[in-house]
């Protein structure tokens, strides 16, 4: 823990809300919402889930209630931040035919799909969906091309990063190395207690603008002893992850993978209903949509969310590469677990245990990376 | 019209505006000419409406757009070493080339890219290049051979073979004509299937690797095609003892962005847009053994 910790009580959490909405941002949190956590804009402490925890297991998710009053005793809501940074629809351009001619407007106006404006403050990032942001980064602005849209909600966005305090029975964080206490990537990171003590939140500052709103706050030094209630609350987040995933080696043992009998398998009980895809915080693979209205004259290109588990994802004229759901799950799984690493210098898994809790089929992605561990290789395959 | 682009953003009028210009916007380019090349080719000559003619190496690829209609990944297949239109040769095949080939001269298209990487030729020089074509994957060659004629001093031997579905399907034929006659390409044409006025070979351009006068050792090859006819060929060079390395395949996949953002062209770590159209077989033999990957 930074040794310039602060703390803040409930009030000053509605004071550090207020401080963003003064600065403009639209404040996004997590609240209650069809039984379940779901982001959504946030104006007062008392929208956060107060008492809300979760039960969540391969193919199972439910609100229950705890037995305290914490606002943030949950583990991963049912989406990440990407659909705030990364929308599922968003106009790329819209033009106008006349005649033989087009003319291109980028983005001239909002579609129907335009949520709330930006720039965006998210508020109660859990670790693993912070370093799910800094692979989107990575993936759409640290490289060769850069996604325009995403760069500019970013470079907007104020993160206020949360401790995981109750990991979830789909957890796996600690296999990945990516929490449950957030590390870097935040504004001001948060550290719930609950200790019998008054109830009260430590607050780690990771950047000036974080110290710029902190600073409009009430938030007097932390004490030793925060410090370490939240240190006890670390340790004890990270052993009682519900899952583990062993990643030593993984990228070669996805590779040598390619032929393993365990695809048919998984595929016997995979739907291939892209749940898995949806809510990976990392997933970024998209499509394009083309849209004319009647007259044909005036057109409009979107990008969507795409899923390499729908058959006309890898189509080219004659038919599509991956016809098999086989190949699709294989192509899901070494992707994110092995090619991710030779693409982007890190697993493109953190352990969020999302694509386990909302797979209908409870596929596991922990259970299937350890069976192709251990499912011998067939004979080399020759060409 | 003057631009056809307008990038002023609303809302920030008279701000300069430094916002990175976007991948994902297509530029206007008008039709100044489509070429009949067989049954259902054409060549379509592009000619940009805003700027500079757009510059490329032989290999890469853009993003054609049909408006209203959608985008496909086409590459390019003319003459880098001339300035001149942008040439793409296109099979008519699904609704967007369609729409391309269907639309007038003078209709606007819309042009991303170039994209991709190159053929690079010029690995070539000092040694015996040789290009394998099947179908229409002689279009994305010939700008390496254009790229390789404009120097032909600087490389040995120099052989085409080349595939096609019938006589009726040879592309730029007369050019086929020229580059062996007056530039000593070996030029060899096969057919799948040949009608009684076809005097030239039937079968598999696959056969013509075994017997074409090159020496393997000392070679750089180039190959495109369907994938099937490029693992086949790809093999055969190398049994000849052409090293991996030395042997280019320009791979195709499905494509919505070209820049290496929408994920669809993933061969496991290969984006094929930015890695790749063209790649060594020293990186794609691994893979393109395994089905569906």
């Amino acid at each position: 823990m930074a040794d310039e910790a602060r703390l803040i009580d409930l009030d000053g959490l509605q004071g550090l809300i207020d401080a963003l909405g003064a600065r403009g941002y639209t404040v996004v949190g997590p609240t209650v919402c069809d039984g379940a956590i779901v982001s959504a804009p946030v104006h007062d402490v008392d929208d956060l889930p107060h008492g809300w925890g979760d039960e969540q297991d391969a193919a199972h998710y439910r609100l229950r209630r705890r037995d305290d009053d914490a606002v943030f005793g949950f583990a991963a809501g049912a989406q990440s931040a990407k659909p705030v940074v990364f929308p599922a629809h968003e106009l790329i351009w819209r033009g106008r035919r006349t005649g033989t001619e087009f003319t291109v407007n980028e983005r001239d106006a909002d579609g129907p799909t335009a949520g709330p404006p930006p720039p965006y403050a998210l508020l109660g990032v859990k670790s693993c969906d912070l370093h799910a942001l800094a692979i989107h980064d990575t993936v759409l602005l640290g490289r060769g091309y850069t996604d325009t849209r995403y760069a500019e909600r970013r470079a907007g966005s104020f993160v206020v990063a949360v401790t995981c305090t109750d990991p979830g029975g789909t957890c796996f964080c600690a296999s990945m190395g990516t929490g449950p206490h957030p590390d870097t990537g935040f504004d001001l990171a948060l550290t719930e207690l609950l200790d019998g003590g008054p109830h009260r939140f430590l607050v780690e500052v990771g950047t000036p603008r974080g110290a710029e709103v902190l600073a409009g706050v009430v938030a007097p030094p932390a004490a030793a002893s925060d410090v370490a209630a939240a240190d006890a609350v670390v340790a004890q987040a990270t052993g009682r992850m519900g899952r583990t995933l062993d990643t030593d080696g993984l990228k070669d043992v996805l590779y040598a993978s390619a032929e393993s009998p365990r695809w048919d398998d998984v595929a016997s009980r995979c739907l291939a209903c892209t749940n898995c895809t949806l809510v990976c915080p990392t997933c970024f693979c998209t499509s394009v949509e083309d849209v004319a209205d009647l007259t044909g004259d005036v057109a409009e290109r979107r990008r969507v969310w795409d899923s390499c588990f729908n058959e006309d994802f890898s189509y080219i004229h004659g038919g599509s590469i991956r016809t098999e759901t086989r190949s699709r799950y294989r192509q899901w799984i070494t992707h994110k677990l092995a090619a991710w690493v030779d693409q982007f210098g890190t697993s493109g898994c953190v352990g969020c245990g999302r694509c386990i809790t909302w797979c209908p089929a409870a596929i596991d992605i922990t259970a299937e990376a350890a069976a192709l561990r251990w499912t011998p290789q067939p004979a080399a395959a020759g060409s | 019209m003057t631009s056809l682009i307008d990038n002023q953003r609303p809302g920030r009028a008279g701000a300069i505006d430094d916002r990175p210009v976007d991948p994902m916007v297509p530029r206007p380019y008008r039709i100044s000419r489509t070429r009949q090349d067989t049954r259902d080719t054409f060549t379509l000559e592009l000619e940009p409406i805003d700027g500079p003619l757009l510059r490329y190496r032989a290999g890469q690829f853009t993003m054609l757009d049909a408006f209203g209609v959608g985008e496909v990944p086409i590459s390019i297949s003319g003459d880098p070493t001339r300035p001149g239109p942008l040439e793409h040769t296109i099979r008519d095949v699904g609704v967007v080339t369609h729409a391309l080939i269907a639309a007038p001269t003078g209709a606007v298209l819309g042009v991303r890219g170039p994209f991709g990487t190159s053929w690079d030729v010029a690995a070539g020089e000092g040694k015996d290049v040789v290009f394998v074509a099947g179908g229409i994957g002689l279009a994305p060659l010939r700008p390496a051979l254009m790229e390789l004629l404009a120097h032909r001093d600087r490389y040995n031997r120099v052989v085409l073979l080349y595939g096609a579905r019938t006589p009726e399907d040879i592309l730029f034929g007369d050019e086929l004509r020229t580059w062996a006659k007056d530039h000593g390409v070996i030029v060899e044409v096969t057919v799948d299937n040949g009608q009684h006025a076809w005097r030239g070979r039937v079968g598999l351009v696959t056969q013509l690797v075994p017997r074409a006068g090159f020496d393997p050792r000392n070679t750089l090859a180039l190959v495109c095609g369907p994938e099937t006819m490029m693992r086949y060929v790809a093999a055969a060079l190398t049994d000849r003892g052409v090293p991996e390395h030395r042997v280019r395949l320009s791979m195709e996949r499905n494509m919505k962005c070209g820049v290496g953002l929408c994920g669809h062209c993933q061969l496991r770590e290969l984006f094929v847009c930015v890695d790749g159209p063209v790649l060594p077989y020293s990186r794609l033999a691994p893979l393109l053994s395994t089905r569906e990957l």
